[in-house]
């Protein structure tokens, strides 16, 4: 099995279970580097599908406070994408591994290395939201053969000749649910569902859906309408009000929204 | 000379630098302001209606004159062009005038802004009041608190100031701070950015609005002397001011100068000098060079000047670079704080701390410009009261 096949296999095997994968985001460093392998099997036990591993950068613009103070909090300890790299070769996990993080540190590295450690890492996708389709699209095929899927954007805002080209991406298509940066919000926007309509009229690709969700209601209501359901901030919010025992809230977090698919 | 290709292309590039890295929420938002921009540029009732508000609102053409005494003190001739004399008192507004009024004919309600020290966020509200728009200005909170006269002039002038604590709460987080804003409003929202910078086409169109200033300059140096001069020299943050005086002499047989902060000194590692650095980056949505650590974490800038206070600068300066069109280099804080005084002593003019970077390359080289038989023409980008409280303060209150 190649590492971007297992990224289908994780929407398949939802799909036949007749529910949207959950996705689950950490940021490596929060609450500090060493908790990244207890929170990832965590995760795992609690019933993720696959796991979003965010490497902090000091100007996470897409992000809302929660996640920025997430992100700084574990750059003031002085992580490292290599360390990161390291942390998570070392994981023994059976769910894919997507990274998410922001441009700079990829160009920085070199973008043909750092999609080839990614994969040396048991990383199977990655998640740059400052790199859109047009920057990207070049590197999507040959990452893929490296077994990385360069994970696509739909926002509410996407044209339809944007929805068409990423189609012919790998992965999945990651769907923010509203025009802004990650954050809890209050309810689940109207828009959700025509867009995620809209975006199957487009692609068979798998289409996932985040920003802004936060409780199990709201995640439930989501997986009516998505293929999987993607959670940061709600979840980086709970291990910031009990950072001793992390993995404990990690895990009792994702078991109660997986029990609301 | 090799001729300087018409950049950038339709993918925003600048040879290797540009581009558009921002989120996908944005691409239709900096697709439409990229037609409606090209529209505007190609329709003269924009242009007429343009040019008439620099010249009848802001106060251009702006003067170009010998500046006598530095002259006699260096020994050869040297030149101002006083963009302190513009409305607001640099050539911020040239660039503000054109966003706001595009702003307006593209029908959005609403305009925010980034702005370090307030000169940005201050000519930003100026154009907002001016068109009844309402302007909305982030600014990091210790700059909220060191410049309460500017805050209070945006207040003033109608617009609201929000102060970023975010990350390091300067302007590189500010900047953050209203794209994030400009991706949760941007049905609505005109994103005015403040110098060469961000993502396709703002690098384009905010370069455009400011070559009025090297345009004016052509000719009124060639009508002055019947030539040109052998060196332009500006100062380069972001580098607006710059690229503004450069880009219409880009074919001309003429020696461009970009000026960096060099701060406590470049290898203290408290500096603003991203280009004699030459870390290539990604920042801000474009591709140019970036002050930053091994792994791409964006480093800090530091300058006594807070308009140079950035740790990206423009693809195209970049670009003026990789070919070698233009020549980067820097000035420390304390050379910058010399010429503050010399301007101020041999001219009656105060500079701003940005444009006396500028001042001090042209005092600290003249035995070589002198040998040279330089013709030196020197952009005055600012005025330098806004400096002065923090001059006076640097230099230990008065004696």
């Amino acid at each position: 099995m190649t590492t971007t096949a297992s990224i289908q296999e994780a929407f398949d095997c939802s799909r036949a279970q007749k529910r949207a994968a959950l996705i689950p985001y950490i940021t490596a460093g929060y609450p500090n580097l060493a908790q990244l392998e207890p929170l990832v099997h965590a995760l795992e036990d609690g019933g993720a599908d696959l796991i979003e591993i965010g490497i902090p950068f000091s100007d996470p613009l897409a992000d809302g406070p929660i996640l920025q103070k997430a992100a700084s909090q574990a750059l003031e300890q002085g992580v490292k994408v290599q360390q990161v790299l390291d942390a998570v070769a070392r994981l023994k996990v059976a769910v894919p591994l997507l990274f998410l993080t922001y441009i700079n540190l990829v160009y920085r590295r070199g973008i043909e290395e750092f999609i080839r450690d990614s994969h040396q890492a048991g990383i199977s996708g990655l998640i740059i939201p400052d790199w859109p389709w047009n920057e990207s699209a070049r590197y999507q095929d040959w990452a893929y053969r490296e077994g990385i899927a360069l994970i696509p954007f739909a926002a509410p805002t996407s044209t339809d000749h944007h929805l068409d080209a990423i189609a012919k991406g790998h992965g999945f298509v990651y769907t923010v649910s509203v025009t802004g940066v990650t954050g809890m919000r209050t309810k689940v926007d109207a828009g959700v569902e025509p867009l995620v309509q809209r975006i199957r009229q487009h692609t068979t690709l798998p289409i996932a859906v985040g920003f802004g969700i936060s409780t199990p209601e709201q995640a439930r209501q989501t997986g009516m309408v998505a293929d999987g359901v993607i959670v940061g901030s709600a979840l980086v919010q709970a291990l910031m009000d009990r950072p001793d025992q992390a993995p404990e809230v990690a895990e009792r977090f994702v078991r109660t929204l997986r029990n609301a698919l | 000379m090799e001729r300087v290709k018409a950049m950038p292309d339709n993918a925003g590039r600048f040879g290797p630098f540009g581009g558009q890295y921002v989120p996908e929420t944005l691409i239709p938002a900096l697709n439409e302001l990229t037609s409606a921009y090209v529209q505007a540029k190609a329709d003269t009732s924009f242009q007429r209606e343009w040019m008439d508000l620099l010249k009848d609102y802001v106060g251009r053409p702006t003067p170009l004159r010998q500046a006598y005494r530095v002259t006699k003190e260096l020994g050869f001739p040297v030149y101002l062009k006083r963009e302190d004399l513009n409305h607001t008192g640099a050539h911020k507004i040239n660039n503000t005038m054109g966003q706001v009024l595009l702003a307006s004919r593209m029908g959005k309600t609403r305009i925010i802004a980034e702005t370090g020290a307030g000169q940005h966020g201050v000519a930003t509200a100026t154009a907002a009041a001016l068109f009844g728009l309402k302007a909305e200005v982030y600014m990091g909170a210790e700059d909220v608190k060191r410049q309460a006269l500017n805050v209070y002039r945006m207040r003033l002038l109608g617009a609201q100031v929000h102060a970023v604590n975010a990350g390091t709460s300067t302007l590189k987080d500010t900047t953050n701070e209203a794209i994030r804003d400009w991706v949760t409003n941007v049905r609505d929202t005109f994103y005015v950015i403040g110098s060469v910078v961000g993502p396709h086409p703002y690098p384009m169109m905010v370069r455009d609005f400011q070559s009025v200033i090297g345009r004016e300059a052509r000719g009124q140096f060639r009508r002055l002397t019947g030539g040109f001069p052998t060196h332009i020299v500006a100062p380069v943050g972001g580098g607006s001011n710059s690229m503004g005086i450069f880009y219409p002499f880009r074919q001309d047989p003429v020696a461009l100068i970009g000026v960096e902060a060099a701060g406590k000194g470049i290898d203290t590692g408290h500096h603003a000098a991203t280009i004699t650095k030459a870390e290539r980056g990604i920042l801000h949505g474009s591709l140019s060079y970036l002050l930053q650590d091994e792994d791409g974490q964006v480093q800090p800038a530091h300058s006594i000047s807070a308009g140079l206070d950035y740790p990206g600068v423009g693809p195209e300066h970049a670009y003026f670079h990789h070919i070698g069109r233009a020549q980067y280099v820097s000035i420390t804080d304390d050379e910058a704080l010399r010429a503050f005084h010399h301007l101020a002593e041999w001219e009656g003019i105060i500079p701003a701390l940005e444009s006396a970077h500028a001042v001090a390359w042209v005092i600290k080289n003249c035995d070589a410009l002198r040998e040279q038989k330089a013709r030196v023409l020197i952009n005055l980008s600012g005025r330098g009261d806004k400096d002065v409280d923090a001059v006076l303060e640097y230099e230990g209150g008065l004696q």
